[in-house]
């Protein structure tokens, strides 16, 4: 069965080790080497990642037990994690400064929470 | 069951610290001797030359920056005597350079090619010099000491997607480890703090440390801006997005995970070294040659380095231990890979077990044993960091 790693007990989703399709299982190890099973619903490449932890539009996406960006959609475990559901907050031209200043004050202080 | 706390077997200096290895480090005080320095280095045993293009028509703060690293080097605890090569015109101050290395108790000698008459003749006398230096210091041996007089510099380079989720996570176990147990960790490579400088900055012991950090990056990204790139627009890049990599942040945090979780102590300049234990950001760019040398600089004992595409190089004085991500890169550059953390990606072995295997090599190492690209001689990736034009 083809792996992946959850990097960070924190972690929402996890790194798949190759290309899988939509009905596949896969086997997430953590870091001590402790897995589970999960059923792939969208087709993903190796190196991307699957949502292990239902996301909804918002919610902190985290890796290496650190936010790497926020979910633009609802997004169910299972599902491809990657540019169409998830988005920066940061470098974003499209906001203000201020908005951007926002979204990372209160992302430090649901991590710190 | 008691368990034993790691320990390695060093050479102990007279300042207290502890080398990995016993070298004679032969010191061009500029690139116009380097022929000279690797004549001595052929025909002698446990000499490593400094091999590196500065030293002359540079600005005033680059030969400061030129002086200051081979005082380091030569000062760093891997370095158990010191023969200085100068040609006698050079911008590099050799006195300050002599006479700084002369306090640190180290035997330390030094040929003037103008004064002695020619190349020839200093590769006559730098041998002769270099063999009673040798002679003074081979037959000092190793002694048993804890990890709190371990010093370890982290690197990685020719990355893929298996860098950021098998051997960069591997080193970042090592440094976890290595600051638990009262040791020093250096990590660098400012580049890559961009776009996850506010996550880091959480890290930071104080706000001062944090505010180093935003200083480093802005600066960073100026000197780019200078020559008419933004390094941060584009990122992550197409090829980036391909692999996998989704933000800017995810990007960043996959090369920044190597330095591990502990809270981050200070931020020191290229040719600083830490004033205290535990983990410390050196303000360096990510080219391997100069962020060898700044680890080196800095006291390193020995460094992890990883990699995904499979990257070769090696330090002279300082033994580079390669952690490989990707299997199939293992597979065929096993010859320069110490450690296949691609086990990791294929379900074999978990991120600890490989993260136990790299320290427990990691000590031996330390202790003696040779990397895989020490024993073939790879050990001439450096040159130092400069700012300014050559003039």
């Amino acid at each position: 069965m083809v792996k992946a790693i959850k990097l960070n007990d924190k972690d929402n989703v996890a790194s798949v080790f190759d290309t899988v399709v939509a009905g596949d299982f896969v086997q997430v190890i953590d870091k001590r080497g402790h897995s589970f099973e999960l059923k792939i619903l969208q087709d993903i490449p190796y190196g991307h990642k699957v949502a292990i932890a239902e996301l909804s539009v918002g919610d902190q996406v985290t890796k290496y037990g650190e936010e790497i960006g926020i979910a633009s959609a609802v997004i169910h475990v299972g599902e491809h994690v990657h540019i169409q559901n998830i988005e920066s907050i940061r470098g974003r031209g499209d906001w203000d400064k201020s908005a951007e200043d926002q979204a990372t004050a209160s992302l430090h202080k649901e991590v710190r929470s | 069951m008691k368990t034993e706390k790691p320990t390695f077997w060093g050479y102990v200096r007279k300042d207290g610290s502890v080398g990995t290895r016993n070298y004679v480090a032969i010191l061009p005080s500029v690139v116009c001797v380097n022929e000279v320095v690797e004549a001595i280095v052929a025909n002698t045993v446990m000499t490593q030359g400094i091999i590196h293009h500065q030293g002359c028509c540079q600005t005033p703060p680059d030969l400061e920056r030129v002086t200051e690293c081979l005082i380091k080097i030569g000062e760093n605890p891997n370095v158990g005597a010191v023969l200085i090569v100068s040609l006698g015109c050079e911008g590099v101050d050799t006195d300050r350079l002599e006479a700084t290395l002369r306090k640190t108790g180290k035997p330390i000698d030094r040929v003037n090619v103008q004064e002695v008459g020619g190349t020839s003749e200093a590769i006559k006398q730098g041998m002769d010099k270099a063999q009673n230096l040798i002679r003074a210091i081979a037959g000092e041996h190793r002694v048993e000491v804890d990890m709190t007089h371990f010093v370890m510099g982290i690197k990685c380079g020719a990355s893929d997607t298996t860098s950021g989720i098998a051997s960069n996570p591997v080193i970042g176990y090592v440094a976890d480890k290595i600051v638990d147990l009262g040791g020093t960790v250096i990590f660098g490579e400012t580049t890559e703090f961009i776009g996850a400088e506010h996550i880091l900055k959480r890290r930071a012991k104080d706000a001062h440390v944090a505010s180093e950090i935003d200083r480093i990056v802005i600066e960073m990204e100026n000197r780019a801006k200078a020559s008419g790139v933004d390094m941060r627009k584009g990122q992550p890049t197409p090829g980036n997005i391909k692999g996998g990599l989704s933000t800017i942040e995810e990007k960043s945090l996959g090369a920044i995970v190597k330095s591990g979780t502990k809270t981050i102590q200070g931020v020191i300049g290229y040719t600083e070294a830490p004033t205290g234990k535990g983990l410390w950001i050196k303000d360096s760019p990510g080219r391997e040659i100069e962020l060898l040398s700044g680890m080196a600089v800095g006291g390193a004992q020995v460094i992890l380095f990883s990699t995904g595409r499979g990257a070769p190089q090696g330090f002279p004085v300082v033994p580079v231990i390669k952690i490989c991500g990707n299997p199939l890169t293992y597979a065929r550059m096993d010859k320069d890979m110490d450690v296949n953390a691609g086990l990791i990606t294929t379900g074999e072995r978990s991120l600890e077990e490989v993260g136990e295997e790299t320290f427990n090599l990691l000590l031996r190492v330390a202790s003696g044993e040779v990397s895989k690209g020490e024993a073939i001689k790879y050990s001439k990736s450096m040159d130092f960091y400069m700012l300014g034009p050559v003039i």
